[in-house]
């Protein structure tokens, strides 16, 4: 693949495994053996059987006519908001729990910023039997107190990160610290695109069954398997390199990733990774991210606490560069306009993640023969308190 | 030859490191702390510049970290408080830090200002050996500046053959697999991990750290190797009220 990772974990300039020695042992276990323990038939078989029964997929590939009608063309939502667990997280969280049921592991460790990955990773950890313990900043705990609760129902232990600026990123460093700690029993889920290779190659791989579906299905439904544009958005970007990920190649299909601009790209209260960042390196990969002249991570912020993470997945980085993506960025106002445009037009309460994706598509003019997916990555439950108070509802 | 390499060819034990975050518990402590510690008879010094995620950190270097930040800590000012630092100190001074700092100086621009301002060596836990080859082991090497790797219970004969042979002052031992901050672990498993090291005629002496607080964890860290370094016992001594003054004590507490 062109825009796949070469043997030492880069993509581009971009990648690596930025890691202490403490880490390495670990690191270069799951480097020796991931690709194997993915391509053994019984894994896949597993893998298969529990994305079909537990999670509910293929997620449908939606028609969505009055999208359509409304901005003259032909769009399609792929719908990860119908996964168990509510997002597309649960594709990843399975995964990486067979591997680790495979390498032996007893013990799962993970971060979480809104709480979704934490979800997933309770969920799977209850499913196959294994402690979990999840990591999620004081604040975003304060935040997101439904999901806290959501996840020590599941049998998660919770463990608030008061480091730092209290949320995901340092979530990330306490988890980092643990598995440190912790090098033979535990295994690290990581819920996004992000971190030392080979995770972000591991996750993008689980998250590449998105776009797999999709083809088939727009084949079915359109005759053709490539569409004009693919839309997802991105905070560390994991439900858009799953999007994106078998379209990589068809260089006529545009791909666009879409960014939180918080309240404005230039008002410092923004996510805009692309935007705003330097390269540099975070938890363990040379990307882009935001940071001060001096190198240290800048907060960021978004309504959205999906998306508020201060760098990006070192492929997107190399997608960003190489220029086979478009960033772009979604302002707070915006995303929440176009959820409440989504549940009007089509009945569908969306992630205000997923929202910032479905805004984007004011800002294109399409062709009526143009066909459009847009990844519609989470459901909007979690987010009913934001949309209310913002609505008046 | 730089300060470093002088000191390990004339002295093979019981040498005593001492780590520091600069800009704490002031912004302007750093080099005040450095001569206390030399009168006091360190042997060499190893002043961590802050960084808002340091992975590898406990929480008492966490906390300094940030703190030291919020006092105005930043790379441009650590080298303009080092500037006449080779008039006040003479022991060798180590940087220690994480890559994203350095990234943002530019690596090339940091080795040239470490070694105008007299720094002998860098530590760099975040910043792996192939990472180290291909992109900037040459900034190093032009600067006479020596690279620092850590070796773990846990890392392979073939690597720490390989760190031997990419540095060229000591190998910084880690006493566990952990973050700094922790108690010393001697079990049967460390105390053969130390003499496998030992056994390995390696190049370089090897110098034990993490989890060594006071004389008890000194002395059994210098049976094994070339001697130790204390870091955040040290750190949190520097949030006592008298810290400047204490200096010498907290050595002798160390190493009588």
């Amino acid at each position: 693949m062109k825009y796949g990772v070469d043997e030492h974990g880069y993509y581009g300039d971009f990648g690596g495994a930025y890691i202490p020695e403490m880490l390495y042992p670990n690191i270069e276990e799951l480097r020796k053996q991931y690709l194997a323990v993915l391509e053994d038939d019984d894994f896949k078989a597993e893998f298969d059987q529990l994305l079909k029964d537990y999670v509910g997929r293929p997620s449908p590939l939606y028609y969505a006519k009055r999208y359509s009608e409304k901005y003259g063309t032909n769009i399609f939502f792929k719908r990860e908001d119908l996964n168990h667990t509510g997002s597309h997280k649960i594709n990843n969280a399975i995964g990486q729990i067979l591997l680790a049921e495979r390498l032996g592991k007893k013990r799962i460790i993970a971060e979480t910023g809104a709480g979704q990955h934490g979800v997933a990773t309770a969920t799977v950890c209850a499913l196959k039997g294994l402690e979990c313990v999840v990591y999620m900043g004081e604040i975003d705990m304060q935040r997101q107190a439904p999901n806290v609760s959501r996840m020590k129902m599941l049998g998660a232990k919770v463990v608030p990160a008061t480091s730092g600026s209290k949320t995901l990123k340092d979530a990330t460093n306490e988890a980092l610290r643990d598995w440190i700690g912790n090098p033979e029993d535990t295994h690290y889920i990581i819920g996004s695109v992000v971190g030392p290779y080979p995770y972000p190659e591991m996750v993008a791989r689980f998250q590449s069954i998105i776009s797999f579906e999709t083809k088939k299905q727009l084949l079915e439904q359109t005759g053709s398997e490539l569409p004009n544009y693919v839309l997802a958005c991105v905070g560390g970007g994991s439900n858009a390199m799953g999007m994106f990920y078998h379209f990589l190649d068809d260089e006529d299909v545009k791909l666009i990733a879409v960014e939180a601009a918080g309240k404005g790209v230039d008002t410092g209260h923004s996510a805009a990774t692309t935007f705003l960042g330097k390269e540099g390196v975070l938890h363990g990969t040379r990307t882009i991210l935001m940071q001060t002249e001096d190198g240290q991570v800048i907060e960021p912020y978004s309504i959205s606490a999906g998306l508020d993470y201060p760098g990006i997945g070192p492929q997107h980085a190399h997608l960003y560069k190489a220029k086979r993506a478009q960033y772009a960025s979604i302002t707070d106002e915006e995303a929440l306009n176009a959820g409440l445009l989504c549940c009007q037009l089509e009945g569908i309460i969306p992630a205000i993640e997923s929202s910032h994706a479905l805004a984007y598509l004011e800002k294109i003019k399409f062709k009526p023969e143009d066909n459009i997916v847009i990844c519609i990555s989470g459901r909007g439950d979690k987010d009913l308190d934001t949309y209310i108070k913002h609505f008046g509802y | 030859m730089n300060r470093l390499h002088n000191l390990f060819a004339n002295k093979k034990s019981n040498l005593l490191s001492i780590y520091y975050t600069a800009g704490y518990p002031t912004l302007d402590s750093t080099v005040a702390i450095a001569e206390a510690l030399e009168n006091a008879g360190v042997d060499f010094l190893e002043i961590g510049f802050p960084y808002s995620d340091p992975v590898a950190d406990g929480p008492t270097i966490q906390q300094s970290s940030e703190k030291a930040l919020e006092n105005g800590m930043t790379l441009n000012v650590l080298f303009e408080q080092l500037k006449d630092l080779r008039n006040r100190v003479s022991i060798p001074i180590l940087l220690m830090g994480y890559i994203n700092p350095m990234v943002q100086y530019g690596v090339e621009r940091f080795c040239k200002k470490a070694s105008e301002v007299g720094v002998d060596g860098v530590i760099v836990p975040d910043l792996p050996m192939y990472e180290y080859e291909k992109l900037y082991s040459g900034y190093f090497k032009d600067n006479n500046l020596s690279n620092i790797f850590l070796v773990t219970p846990n890392t392979s004969e073939e690597r720490i053959r390989k760190i031997d042979g990419l540095t060229d002052s000591f190998i910084y031992l880690l006493s566990s697999s952990s973050i700094t901050g922790g108690s010393l672990q001697v079990s049967t498993n460390i105390e053969d991990y130390y003499k496998r090291i030992r056994g390995m005629g390696l190049r370089n002496p090897a110098v034990i750290g993490f989890g060594i607080s006071n004389s008890e964890s000194y002395n059994k860290a210098c049976q094994y190797a070339a001697g130790a370094i204390v870091g955040s016992a040290f750190v949190k001594h520097l949030a006592t009220k008298n810290y400047l003054e204490g200096i010498p004590e907290f050595i002798k507490n160390i190493r009588p």
